[in-house]
């Protein structure tokens, strides 16, 4: 069993809704933290991300100049900041098939649907928190591995390459068919 | 500082990193362990981080009629504006961030049925691909809808004139973006697809 010490953590918050962001503020000085602090934009966000050096970053999707898809795009730069690995949670209205995968693949560690509430954003934080996931690195990708489980139905190819350690156990196509159901 | 103590300290902040044929997977370091707290099974837990959360929330919420109120304004500056100087890239973006807002909002502040309209506004400006062609009466519907179950305080989800009106501007607005998309069906799919995140009104 765990705790979150919430008193340890430094959170930054990225919204050009004031009202928004001062919910995100109500709800995480609830939690315990103590150190938020607030951007009204992509370009304060990324300002003060490498000024205050957050813990955690909360980001809306939807905002002027420039949005919470681009600025995690700045954000998992290697070598851009002190802290490409940092976890981002998208916070937005914004839930559509095409959003949700857009967003993971710009690298974004969690997604939280608007409306807010407590316990979403509690568990979210949670998870990025007890449960940090590696980073992956390719010619077109640097964030969080994107595959959260081992689906053991899948059953196309591996498209990672390379050592043992990332050969999934699967059956193939075929083998799923002439199975007797 | 010693040289001994910088070493240990780069080690320490350094990421593990496997290198693969086309990838590479890396352990960063994990600066958060500093906040978990591991307890032993039997530990008595006398705060509840979410109960807090939300007791500061409800404390919050005496405001929240008046933050519904402003965003509604704020909605109808926005249609003000596109219907002053004609429907642009930049007045468009506006308004539709003011309609996002309340889509996202309009449930916390206490006005559930706000939403459904707000998210029907959001997808007929997201939606039809020649902005020219969103009919500025279907845009006045929505946002006087809006302001008017603002205004009549129609708070939680009872109300049932305010849920039919919801449906209707929906259905009508569904009907026009079908017309309008009819030759993407790709982009159809994309559009009727169901949403993959669910919403956390109920704590999801």
């Amino acid at each position: 069993m765990i705790r979150i010490d919430f008193n340890r953590l430094r959170f930054q918050i990225i919204d050009d809704n004031a009202h928004m962001r001062r919910i995100l503020r109500t709800l995480l000085h609830g939690f315990g933290t103590r150190e938020v602090y607030e951007a009204e934009d992509g370009a304060a966000g990324l300002e003060g991300f490498t000024h205050f050096l957050p813990d955690i970053v909360i980001t809306d999707w939807a905002m002027p100049i420039f949005d919470g898809l681009e600025l995690t795009q700045m954000i998992r730069q290697p070598g851009a900041n002190n802290n490409p690995y940092v976890p981002i949670i998208m916070l937005t209205g914004h839930s559509e098939k095409k959003r949700v995968i857009a967003a993971r693949d710009a690298g974004v560690t969690e997604f939280l649907a608007k409306p807010i509430s407590a316990k979403g954003l509690y568990q979210r934080i949670l998870n990025v928190v007890a449960n940090p996931r590696p980073f992956i690195r390719t010619r077109s990708y640097f964030g969080p591995d994107r595959r959260r489980n081992a689906n053991p139905n899948y059953a196309g190819p591996e498209r990672r390459k390379g050592g043992k350690a990332d050969i999934i156990k699967q059956q193939s196509l075929l083998e799923k068919v002439q199975a007797p159901s | 500082m010693t040289s001994e103590t910088v070493m240990n300290d780069k080690k320490k902040n350094a990421a593990a990193v496997s290198t693969y044929a086309d990838h590479e997977v890396i352990l960063p370091p994990n600066r958060l362990k500093k906040a978990v707290q591991k307890l032993k099974p039997g530990t008595k837990i006398d705060f509840d981080p979410v109960a807090k959360a939300e007791a500061a929330l409800e404390e919050l919420s005496e405001d929240f009629a008046e933050w519904m109120e402003q965003e509604g304004k704020r909605l109808s500056i926005a249609r003000d504006d596109v219907t002053a100087s004609g429907i642009n890239a930049a007045n468009r973006d506006t308004l539709f961030r003011a309609a996002h807002d309340i889509k996202g909002q309009a449930a916390t502040f206490g006005y559930p049925l706000v939403a459904p309209v707000a998210d029907s506004l959001c997808r007929l400006i997201e939606h039809t691909p020649d902005m020219k062609h969103i009919p500025m009466s279907l845009i006045d519907q929505h946002v006087d809808a809006i302001r008017a179950i603002i205004h009549r305080n129609t708070r939680g989800d009872s109300n049932l004139n305010a849920a039919r009106l919801a449906e209707k501007l929906r259905n009508v607005t569904e009907e026009f973006l079908l017309h309008e998309n009819r030759d993407r069906p790709d982009y159809l799919e994309l559009m009727l697809s169901p949403t993959l995140a669910p919403g956390e009104a109920n704590g999801a």
